[in-house]
């Protein structure tokens, strides 16, 4: 457990806790990360500028990370085949869902949602299974 | 203008707490998962965080207030039943989750990565979302 992180965890964990109470509070939008990419994507009229400077917030916080010479090496050599299939069952499996990580778990745990108490359970439960798969059985460094 | 600035300060902060916290990174959200691996707990923290934070400000302070600071009205699902497209949905979530290291914020935050993996993955995850309105016309 050398790679544990508790202090940075926390206080990211908080950070995001307080983006998300942000964007409740002033925009009255639930910061469900998959629900804004969808709805940005699915091009509803009147419904897409505050999706798309969420978004854009997002990026620039990486190129900060990144100006700030504090982001860790990009990952290198993950065959891309499976990162397609992973991008189409995350975008597909969050849609019809109704939500991520975010949308569920900071957002509808924080409102006590048994919805996304469900949600989070199973998704932390596949992730975990097929984390062993792709690395125990097949073998692949992800 | 001003809920457009608000929501890029709220996405800005969002994503300095996901590197912060390590959640962009993929390798840290994969050792998280990989509990027969040489498991990083780090994630769990993060998710206490973050939901200590919304369950103390967002039914007891946020949405006591009859509406939200810059107008409008809180958009927030009242959906109660736990439903199959619910269970499967965030099934096939978490096994992309699983394989690839990124959930949706992540993974749009690591495109400053510039790196061919962010993009495809992102490109896929639109794909993916699109994907699942083509049968059903069912709008988000």
């Amino acid at each position: 457990m050398e790679n544990f992180t508790p202090l940075p965890a926390l206080l990211g964990g908080v950070l995001i806790g307080l983006a998300s109470v942000w964007l409740l509070a002033a925009n009255g939008r639930i910061a469900g990360i998959a629900g804004i990419l969808h709805g940005l994507a699915a091009r509803l009229p009147g419904d897409s500028a505050w999706r798309a400077w969420f978004i854009a917030g997002l990026v620039a916080a990486g190129f900060l990370w990144h100006a700030l010479g504090l982001a860790p090496a990009p990952r290198e050599g993950f065959g891309l085949g499976w990162v397609v299939a992973a991008g189409l069952l995350v975008g597909y499996g969050t849609n019809l869902g109704s939500g991520c990580t975010s949308g569920h778990g900071v957002c509808g745990l924080g409102r006590f949602s048994l919805r996304s108490l469900v949600a989070v359970c199973t998704f932390m439960v596949t992730g975990g299974v097929a984390v062993y798969f792709v690395r125990h059985v097949f073998g692949v460094a992800s | 203008m001003r809920l457009n600035l608000s929501a890029f300060g709220a996405g800005l902060l969002f994503g300095v707490g996901l590197w912060l916290s390590g959640m962009a990174n993929p390798r840290k959200v994969l050792d998280f998962l990989d509990i027969t691996g040489n498991w990083d707990p780090s994630l769990l923290l993060v998710m206490a965080g973050a939901v200590a934070v919304t369950a103390a400000l967002f039914r007891p302070v946020v949405l006591k207030r009859p509406a939200p600071l810059l107008g409008g009205r809180f958009e927030v699902s009242d959906l109660r039943h736990i439903d199959l497209p619910l269970v499967l949905g965030a099934a096939l979530f978490g096994v992309g989750w699983g394989i690839g290291g990124y959930c949706p914020g992540p993974a749009l935050t690591a495109l400053a990565n510039l790196n061919v993996e962010s993009f495809v993955f992102v490109a896929a995850m639109v794909a993916g979302g699109l994907l699942k309105s083509v049968p059903l016309r069912q709008g988000r």
